[in-house]
This record gives C-alpha cells, sequence and structure tokens, in this order.
C-alpha cells in the first residue's frame, strides 16, 4: 500500500480546503503522505502541507503554472508521481482537478475513478465508494493496476491539523508543446455578494407561501445569519416575486447544499428534481399535506411568519 | 339542494384549436401515404397490417411516395404513454403476426395460470367464483409499454416510419374531407410566445389519416363533432392508477377483487375494481378503476389504489417489495352503444380506444385495438389498390363493415348493456349483468343509456378521511408518483389543459382529488362564492379525466408526460 | 471547418433497472437517449456550422442500437455519423474509452473536437481531457461561451472562482457546459431525413486498435460490488407549539449544520 500523492490546489496563495481535508483522509489509510503543488510562486503555500499531514511536499513552480489550466499540470503532476513513486494520486474535484486526474490518466494508461464519496483498504487493495443513480446506491470500485486516481467529491473530508511539517522537493517538468497552447486572457470575478446558489452550502428558498414579494426579506435575513444564499420557486419567479437567477428546479438550477431551508414551498415535482440532492432539508409550511414534507428531514407545520423570524434571531445569538 | 354539475363550466375551447384546412404552402407541407395517430397496439399494428400488404404488392406502396405509413406519436418514444393491466386475449395479436412472429417470441409474461376473483370488505376477502366475463384461461399477461415498442420495431421494420414526440394538434379538413394532421409547436413559451428554438408544427398530408389516438382522443373528439359520428349513447370513461411493484416472493394467478375499498350504494356511482397480475416471477403489476360517474368531490383514484394496497390480501403480497412504476390512464367505458355510429369519414379512419372498442366486463380491449388496426388497414389497401379517392364519402366503408362482421363486434353487443346495469348500485347491478350474461344480452329488452360523467351532480361525504397518509413504503402522495412515472415535462411551456378557472369550490376541490398527478389546486376565493383553479400542466401524465369531468386535455408539446416503461 | 462531437446513448433517466428477461423475452436493456449535454455540444456545432460553412459529425462508441440516438443528432442536422461498435470495446473504462475515441477522430481529422460537459449516467464525465491528451490537442472544459475566430477559439468558463477566459489555436478540444445554448427541435422533415443520412458503423479493427488494449480488458478500474446506501435518519415532524424554532436549531444543532 505503498505511497499516497494528494494533488493540493491554491487560491490566494493558500491551499484550498478540500485538498488539506484529503490529505487527512490520506494519513488515516496508511502509509507514506505527500502532497503535490504545481504553480507558480507557491513555495510557502506547499511549507504548509506539512501541518496537515503530509510528510513529503513535491513543488513544481513554474511561470507555464501560473494560470488555472490543466494541461501543464499533466505533465507537471507526471513528473512527480514518476519522481515520487506513489502508488495512489488522490485528487479534492474541482473544475481544475478533474481534467488534470483525466489527462493524468491517459498519460500513465492508469485507472480513474470518480466522484468518490470514500476510500479504504481491503488488504492490499484500494477500495473506492461512488454513490449512482441519483445516490440511491453505492458502488464500490477498485483499480487493477497502480498508480491507482481517485477524485473525490469535494467537501468529503474535513482537514486535521496534525501540526507537523513537511519535507518540500523542488522536480522540475518539461512540457509538452501541446499543453502550453491554450492560456488565460481574462479573469472575471463572480459578481454577486452572496455566494451562488450553485455555490452555497446554506440555502433558505421561498415559495407562494410567503404570501408576496416583501416575503422575501424573511429568506434574505435567515440567509444571512446562516451564510447562505436565497432561492425561489417557479411559481414565484413567475410571479415576479424574485430574479430567475436564484430559481431551484426543473427549469432553473440544481443545487446540492448541506442544507436546504424551504420555506412555504409545497414541493412540486419540478422543484424537488432541482434540490432533492440536498443534504438536510428542513421545510416549514402550514399545510400538513404539503407534499414537502414527504422528502423533507425536519417537516415543520406551522406559520412561516412566526418561525422563520424566530430561527433568525436565535441563530444570529449563537454566534 | 342539488350539487355542483362540471359540465355547467364548460372548458374554455373551441372547435378551431383542433380543427383547420392546412395552411403550410404546399411545398412545405410533409406528404405521406397513410397517416397513423397514436402509437398504441391499434395504430401500430394497422402500421404492421399495411407493411405486410405493401410488400406483397409494391406498386401500390410505389404509389404512395417517399413515406407510405407514418405514425405519429406524441410520447417521447412508442409505449412512453402507453398503461394498462393487461390481460390480453392473444387471438388479434396471433392473427397479425401469423407465420411471422410466434406469440412465444413477443415480450409478455407468458399465460395466465390460474385466477381468483375476491369480493373485499374492509377486514376480509371472500373468494368467489369468477363471473363468466372474468374468465381468463388461454390469455397472456402483458406490459402494453413493452408491447408497444415490440410493435413499433416490428412496424419500422415492416417500413412505416415512426415520429416520436410529435402530437397530433390540428385535424386538417378540407372540402369536407379529412386530409391528413398538423402537427404541435414546439419552443412556445408559457404565454404562447416563440421562444428561441421555437420549430413550428407542420401540415402532414395523406392519402388516408387513421385515428389510434386511444382514450379521450384530442383529435378523435373533434372528428366526432365534426363528421357526426357519435353513438347512440354518450361515451363515459374510468380512471385507473397503476403501480408496479418488484416482489419479494412471485405471485403464480392473477387476482381481481370487488368491493372495498368502493361503496355500493347506487348514489355514490362508485362502479370498479382492482387488478393484480405477476409479471414474471419478479414484479407484479397492480392497480385500482374506478368509474367515472362518481358524485363524491372527494374521491380520488389515486388515493383508493394507496387505500387498496392497506388490505390485508395485498400488504401481503407486496411485503419486502417496491414500488417500481407509477401511472395513470383513463379507459373508454360506453360500451357498443357509444361506438361511434360509424368508424369512416371521408379520409379518416377510427381505431382501437378511438372508436370506443373496449369490452368493460371483460376488461379488455388491446385486442380489439390490435384486430381493428389490422382491419383498418386492408379496407385502407383495398381501397388504394382499387385507385379509390379515399376522400370520397364511403370509399373506407369495408371497414365498417369487416368490423360488424368481426368477434369483436358480437362480443361487445352481448355486453352492450352491461356496464350501465352498475349505475344501479352493486348488487342490483351484478343481478342484471348475470341475467345478461345467461342471454347473450338478449336480456334486457330495452337499451340502458349512459349518462356523461361531467353530468354527475356532486355530493360530499367526507370520503378522504379513509384514505391512508402516505408513508413512502407501501402507500405513496401523488407528486413522488408522478416523479415515478419518468415525467419530465418541460414547465415553461404553455398550458395544454382547458378549465373554467373561476368555479364553485366543490369542482375545484373535486379536480384537485380526481386528478391522480395533482394538476389541480384550489386558490383563493373570489368572494362571490367561487374559488380560482391553479393548474401545474406539467405534472399531467395525460390520462384523460379531465375531458370525462368538465374540462379538456389538448396534447402538451410532443415528448411532454410520463415515460412509462413497464405498464 | 469540420466539426466532431462525441456523444454518447445513455440509459433513459427515468428507465428503472430492467426486468429481469425471463424465457422468451426480447432484451431491452438498451433502451436510451442521447445524453442531454451532449445535445448542447451538437447545437454549439450546427450554429457554427451556420456560421461559417464546414461539416458536423458525430462520434459515438457504443453497442450497435446506440446508432438510433445518434439519428437524433443528425436530425438536428448533423451531417453524418460515425459509431464504433465492436463486442471487444463493451465493458471499457475512462482510460480504453478515450483510446477508442482518439482513434476514431485521429480518422476524422476534425478541426475543432466538442464534448458535452455532463452524462446523466456518470460515466465519462471526464472523457474530454484523455481524449485530448492522447490527441496531443489544446483543450478547454466547462465553456459557456464559445467563439471561433481565423485559426484559434475563446472559451469562456465559470470556475469555482469565477469566469476565466481561455484562449487556444485550432485544433482543439472544447467541452461544453449546458449553459451555453438552448438546443433546437429535430424538424419533422430533420426527423424523417436523418434515416438516410451516413451513418458508419465502425469495428476497432477498422480503427487499428488491437483487442486487448481496450474493453474490460484494456481498462485500468473494476466495479467491485453495489450496495444499498446508508438508511436516511427518520424524518422528524414538528408541529410548532410556539417553540417550533428553538427545536429547529436543537435538531441542525445536533447534525453540526450550525
Amino acid at each position: 500500500m505503498a505511497g499516497t500523492l494528494v494533488y493540493l490546489e491554491t487560491h490566494g496563495g493558500e491551499l484550498t480546503k478540500g485538498g488539506v481535508g484529503l490529505l487527512a483522509k490520506a494519513a488515516e489509510l496508511g502509509g507514506d503522505v505527500a502532497g503535490a503543488v504545481l504553480g507558480s510562486g507557491v513555495r510557502d503555500a506547499a511549507a504548509s502541507a506539512g501541518a496537515f499531514g503530509a510528510s513529503t511536499v513535491y513543488v513544481v513552480d513554474d511561470e507555464a503554472l501560473s494560470a488555472p489550466l490543466p494541461q501543464p499540470r499533466v505533465d507537471a503532476l507526471e513528473a512527480v508521481v514518476r519522481e515520487s513513486g506513489a502508488d495512489n494520486v488522490l485528487f479534492p474535484a474541482s473544475v481544475l482537478a478533474a481534467d488534470v486526474a483525466a489527462g493524468l490518466a491517459a498519460r500513465l494508461d492508469a485507472g480513474l475513478n470518480w466522484d468518490l464519496t470514500d476510500l479504504r483498504f481491503e488488504g492490499d487493495e484500494l477500495v473506492g465508494v461512488r454513490p449512482a443513480l441519483g445516490d440511491t446506491v453505492l458502488v464500490d470500485v477498485g483499480w487493477t493496476s497502480t498508480p491507482r486516481l481517485a477524485l473525490v467529491r469535494s467537501g468529503t473530508f474535513d482537514p486535521v491539523e496534525s501540526g507537523g511539517t513537511a519535507e518540500v522537493k523542488e522536480v522540475a517538468a518539461t512540457f509538452q508543446d501541446f499543453s502550453t497552447l491554450a492560456r488565460l486572457v481574462d479573469h472575471l470575478q463572480e459578481e454577486s455578494s452572496g455566494p451562488a446558489i450553485e455555490e452555497a452550502d446554506v440555502i433558505v428558498a421561498g415559495g407562494r407561501g410567503l404570501g408576496g414579494p416583501e416575503g422575501f426579506s424573511i429568506c434574505e435575513e435567515l440567509a444571512a445569519a446562516l451564510g447562505g444564499a436565497v432561492a425561489a420557486t417557479r411559481a414565484v419567479v413567475d410571479a415576479g416575486w424574485y430574479p430567475y437567477s436564484a430559481q431551484v428546479g426543473q427549469t432553473g438550477k440544481t443545487v446540492s447544499p448541506k442544507l436546504y431551508i424551504a420555506l412555504g414551498i409545497s414541493g412540486a415535482i419540478q422543484h424537488k428534481v432541482g434540490m432533492q440532492g440536498s443534504g438536510t432539508i428542513v421545510a416549514i409550511n402550514k399545510d400538513p399535506n404539503a407534499p414537502i414534507f414527504d422528502f423533507a428531514d425536519v417537516g415543520v407545520v406551522g406559520d412561516l411568519t412566526q418561525i422563520a423570524p424566530k430561527l433568525t434571531e436565535l441563530l444570529r445569538a449563537r454566534q | 339542494m342539488s350539487g355542483v354539475r362540471p359540465a355547467d363550466y364548460p372548458p374554455p375551447f373551441t372547435s378551431a384549436e383542433v380543427l383547420a384546412a392546412p395552411t403550410d404552402a404546399p411545398d412545405e407541407r410533409i406528404d405521406v401515404g397513410i397517416l397513423i395517430v397514436g402509437g398504441g397496439p391499434g395504430g401500430l399494428a394497422c402500421a404492421v397490417r399495411l407493411g405486410q400488404l405493401l410488400e406483397e404488392h409494391p406498386d401500390v406502396r410505389e404509389r404512395l411516395g417517399d413515406v407510405p405509413v407514418a405514425v405519429l406519436e406524441k410520447g417521447k418514444q412508442p409505449g412512453s404513454h402507453l398503461l394498462s393491466g393487461a390481460v390480453m386475449n392473444p387471438r388479434a395479436i396471433r392473427r397479425l403476426f401469423a407465420g411471422r412472429i410466434p406469440i412465444e417470441q413477443m415480450p409478455t409474461y407468458g399465460p395466465v395460470h390460474g385466477e381468483a376473483v375476491y369480493l373485499l370488505t374492509k377486514g376480509a376477502a371472500l373468494r368467489i367464483p369468477p363471473p363468466p366475463t372474468m374468465m381468463n384461461h388461454g390469455n397472456w399477461i402483458v406490459s402494453v409499454s413493452e408491447l408497444g415498442r415490440f410493435f413499433a420495431e416490428e412496424a419500422e421494420a415492416g417500413g412505416a416510419m415512426i415520429l416520436p414526440e410529435t402530437a397530433g394538434q390540428k385535424l386538417l379538413v378540407e372540402h369536407g374531407r379529412v386530409v391528413g394532421v398538423r402537427t404541435g409547436d414546439k419552443g412556445r413559451g408559457k404565454d404562447g410566445e416563440p421562444l428561441s428554438n421555437f420549430e413550428p408544427g407542420v401540415d402532414v398530408t395523406a392519402r388516408i389519416t387513421v385515428l389510434a389516438e386511444g382514450t379521450a382522443g384530442h383529435l378523435t373528439t373533434a372528428a366526432s363533432d365534426r363528421f357526426g359520428l357519435h353513438g347512440t349513447n354518450p361515451q363515459i370513461w374510468a380512471l385507473g392508477v397503476k403501480e408496479v411493484w418488484k416482489v419479494a416472493r412471485p405471485l403464480k394467478r392473477i387476482v381481481h377483487t370487488l368491493g372495498w375499498p368502493l361503496r355500493k350504494r347506487a348514489r355514490y356511482g362508485e362502479f370498479g375494481g382492482s387488478w393484480i397480475y405477476p409479471m414474471g416471477d419478479e414484479h407484479v403489476s397492480l392497480g385500482f378503476v374506478v368509474g367515472l360517474e362518481y358524485a363524491d368531490v372527494e374521491l380520488s383514484a389515486h388515493d383508493l389504489l394507496q387505500e387498496f394496497k392497506t388490505h390485508r390480501l395485498v400488504r401481503k403480497l407486496l411485503h419486502g417489495g417496491e414500488r417500481v412504476a407509477w401511472g395513470a390512464k383513463t379507459i373508454t367505458e360506453g360500451g357498443l352503444n357509444s361506438v361511434p355510429s360509424l368508424l369512416n369519414a371521408p379520409g379518416l379512419m377510427l381505431v382501437g380506444e378511438s372508436a370506443g372498442l373496449v369490452n368493460v366486463p371483460r376488461l379488455k380491449g388491446v385486442h380489439y385495438a390490435i384486430e381493428s388496426g389490422r382491419l383498418a388497414a386492408e379496407a385502407a389497401f383495398a381501397a388504394l389498390a382499387r385507385g379509390e379517392v379515399a376522400g370520397r364519402p364511403g370509399a373506407l366503408d369495408s371497414y365498417d363493415e369487416a368490423l360488424r362482421a368481426s368477434y369483436v363486434w358480437k362480443e361487445l353487443g352481448e355486453v352492450r348493456n352491461m356496464r350501465q346495469a352498475f349505475d344501479k348500485g352493486f348488487f342490483l347491478g351484478g343481478a342484471l349483468a348475470s341475467a345478461m350474461t345467461v342471454t347473450k344480452g338478449k336480456l334486457p329488452p330495452k337499451e340502458l343509456r349512459t349518462h356523461p360523467n361531467a353530468e354527475a351532480r356532486l355530493i360530499r361525504t367526507g370520503r378522504a378521511a379513509a384514505y391512508p397518509a402516505p408513508d413512502g413504503t407501501l402507500t405513496f402522495d401523488k407528486l413522488s408518483s408522478v416523479f415515478a412515472s419518468g415525467n419530465r415535462t418541460r414547465d415553461d411551456q404553455p398550458s395544454h389543459i382547458r378549465v373554467e378557472t373561476r368555479v364553485p369550490r366543490d369542482l375545484a376541490e373535486m379536480w384537485q382529488w380526481m386528478c391522480p398527478a395533482h394538476v389541480y389546486e384550489v386558490g383563493d376565493a373570489d368572494g362571490d362564492g367561487t374559488v380560482q383553479v391553479l393548474v401545474n400542466p406539467s405534472n399531467c401524465v395525460q390520462c384523460g379525466a379531465i375531458s370525462a369531468k368538465g374540462g379538456r386535455l389538448t396534447p402538451p408539446e410532443g415528448g411532454s408526460g410520463p415515460e412509462y416503461t413497464l405498464t | 471547418m469540420k466539426i466532431a462531437v462525441c456523444v454518447k446513448q445513455v440509459p433513459d433517466a427515468t428507465v428503472h433497472k430492467r426486468l429481469d428477461p425471463s424465457t422468451h423475452r426480447l432484451d431491452r436493456s438498451g433502451e436510451g437517449a442521447l445524453n442531454a449535454t451532449d445535445v448542447n455540444a451538437v447545437e454549439e456545432a450546427l450554429r457554427l456550422k451556420e456560421a461559417q460553412g464546414g461539416e458536423v459529425v458525430v462520434v459515438s462508441l457504443g453497442p450497435e442500437k446506440a446508432i438510433d440516438s445518434l439519428r437524433k443528432a443528425l436530425a438536428m442536422g448533423a451531417d453524418r455519423a460515425v459509431l464504433v461498435a465492436d463486442e471487444g470495446a463493451a465493458g471499457s473504462d475512462l482510460v480504453a474509452t478515450s483510446r477508442v475515441l482518439a482513434k476514431a477522430l485521429e480518422r476524422e481529422e476534425a478541426d475543432l473536437v466538442l464534448f458535452g460537459q455532463q452524462s446523466s449516467d456518470g460515466d465519462g464525465a471526464v472523457l474530454w481531457a484523455s481524449v485530448a491528451d492522447r490527441l496531443r490537442r489544446p483543450m478547454v472544459s466547462q465553456v459557456a461561451e464559445l467563439t471561433i475566430e481565423g485559426e484559434g477559439l475563446t472559451g469562456k468558463r465559470q470556475t469555482e472562482f469565477g469566469y476565466d477566459v481561455i484562449a487556444a489555436p485550432l485544433p482543439a478540444v472544447v467541452a461544453v457546459s449546458d449553459a451555453i445554448n438552448e438546443p433546437r427541435y429535430p424538424s419533422l422533415k430533420g426527423i424523417m431525413g436523418a434515416k438516410s443520412k451516413p451513418q458508419q458503423i465502425v469495428a476497432l479493427g477498422d480503427l487499428g486498435v488491437e483487442a486487448g488494449t481496450v474493453g474490460a480488458a484494456g481498462s485500468r478500474t473494476v466495479v467491485r460490488g453495489v450496495a444499498p446506501p446508508p438508511a436516511k435518519s427518520d424524518q422528524v415532524r414538528i408541529e410548532d407549539d410556539g417553540n417550533a424554532a428553538d427545536k429547529i436549531v436543537e435538531y441542525l444543532a445536533e447534525k453540526r449544520l450550525v
């Protein structure tokens, strides 16, 4: 079960949470744990991986890696995998990491399993767990050769600070001619103030039961108290109570936050398909027969205009 | 005080929505030989038989152009909108594929091995001898959805062009004859505005148009009105809700039940029953059917099925199992006296349920659809082969003649008054039905009337209190059921459901309970005794009940609605 | 410009696990549909062709009956279809699938190879990156806006940290997201004409792919087993008696959600 290499990404000069969380999982699996940090001017960030369980960090620091583009990273990571001799290469899922992992799989003729929510060893065999069919079954997946590449769902594992230090090893990479053809020409920051609903960990969604557009202030305050985003059903978007960009459902966005609070939403099928992947669903509705109660984890029968503001107040008080 | 009559609140609907002359320029039209509307057993049997005949007579096929036979199907694929029990009499399908495909090679679940009929009360099940009409020895168990896909493959292999996701929106009538069908637009927004991917419908012209739309057909209703084809009795319907379960232990025989949870007294107008059929060793099909002449505001076929499943007899069968499919559909129940007076008009033929060919006491219709499709094909072919102008009145009369001479007509004649007898309540109806069976329909001497479903005056009896709360294991709510039907209808298209949206509360609530797919919701009161009816058309599984009970179902954008595969 | 669109037939989203075909029953296991995001890729290819001329070919790997799904792309307006159908390719994982597709694409010599970003059956979700590496072409994924000018392309993509605008010279590989366009409906004439468009079914041998390097034998991953997920914790029902908010907070705190 020799070494495990964790592909780490940086943002704003720091390692991203998904990567350091995965280091903790790698440590739990046993064997040597190393990190790989690829970028330009990333040596400081790389050194910080030691605090999360990496004994070695391989760094490819190169101007060719300054933009968040996958193909030069495939070249760099190929060099690191060869240098480290790792049997397992773990990736925390991101737009960039998925492309790097798949490119590396082709390059090394290595097996890649993705969308994993857990990893374990059975003897010498690494086993990944992948939810399938709308998370209704769990599939155990394996590899028939090394290195084994694994792309893990983001946010699956929490970071554990071990307080250690890592040995930083510089690796030089040679870049393929085609790898550097694509280039970043512009970067635009997200404009919205709160988190976008697709990205938010917490969503407070409002439906017809809010009574009118002014009812959304209840949602907004609760969302602010939870650090979440506000979403809406098709019915209220149609009615002009809230902008389309916040619509969750079949013709809106599909979301899967950790917590979804539904205020005055009956639970039409088109809404359900957009949010059924949510971790925990709390529904407040005055109609005890509202269909949403059939798939909510917590169903509260009552007047949302009373309950939700009180909830906001209680949550604020906890902070 | 007498209750509200749904018929007094007619839907906003005009025949111009469904009848028109061709509008596309001649070179933009799609011209086919024979156009069949509806990819069910009737329409596809017609296509299969035409394929056989045209193969034998290439000269006739030549005359029919590039596309001799086309089939319009509004569902995602053939079978998507097909739902039935079903135990099929194999007579018609054997005849259609005689010498080509033995029934053993068709997608069926084999012949019926045994059967039982129970009269249920809430706490007990009394096994009774099957009435003669309900004996199923020699019949085969099928999923019509699976059968539909099989038929479609055979029809295609025979040269028919199947056009799924395509709704027949308007019947094209010119100079008093049917000249084809205009297909539905795609890509319209909620208010009818064309979206960026708008794709207008097109005039599909044909020598002969065969309507095989099944229950409560959109074009069939229009054609009956336009050409005065109504039968002597008004047409009536029942609503069936069905589930398919994966079961822990195989069911060996087919089961029918009568009685509970329906109430027997005539004033409730509750006629119906259930079926439970094995589908191989692993699956079971079960469903509950109730006639739409019922009066109770709170009657819900979906919830009756849920209630039915809580009966000890059923619960035992399903224990340890899992629901894998759900769907709903109406069944044409008027019988022979509601069959159109003529099954052809200039350029037009009606087959299967579009022609009202359902034997309610025998719970059979699939084989009539196949047989009528086959006979329609032969009549159409004969007319075209002898160089007839199919639009000439009478040119297709040989279809009516052949059908009237067939076993379909004879069998329907024997039971033609049986369904109506149950207007008189369960026991009196049962006695009358027995008399009819013994005399092969000679009794009673006088024909019995049917009354339009929408004319039943509504009553309230607190019916809903008996329905079980959904537990997500044995019993289910409507919305998760709609989900199980595979319905992924685009929810920003124009509403395809025509109902009066300001009605008395009783009527709005009746629709809300009636609809198995939770399409109707009771909205705010208007202050004048009426309420708003809120419509969620994208939930619709196109069962057709609303057309029987005071509204009008039209086809939504092609490809919408349920995607049945096992039903 | 020649555009190749890689598409895939996926099990229809609504199809439940197929019944075990008991004796004498037709095998229906192949019922499927064109993967939804692939339809966006086809649409984008058609728009580029309409603006600049050229040819659109759809390329797929799958069982022979997948040709039914490819026909939808032809009905929309694609010019021809190439389906690699070979028993030897059955069970291919990412490395094996990308090997076959790359070979099929090499033959086409397209200026632009398009993929749809998501696959509804969860397989092949990162295929473009593997294929691009094998083809040695620049690649941009998650593209929500695509422009082609002269010899190069510009793609705007959404990432966790905002929008990136990326330029690359042709030939290139691009994966598009479903936000890129609203696919057209095939016209009835298009549907009727699709059948007579060129549809080529090729075997591994035709592509020069050696048996054993693809299919289950050429794959590096395996499925070991399937298990049901842990049961969802019991649903909690609260009737508000004035303390509902407290109970919600209690619940959320217990679940470490606040």
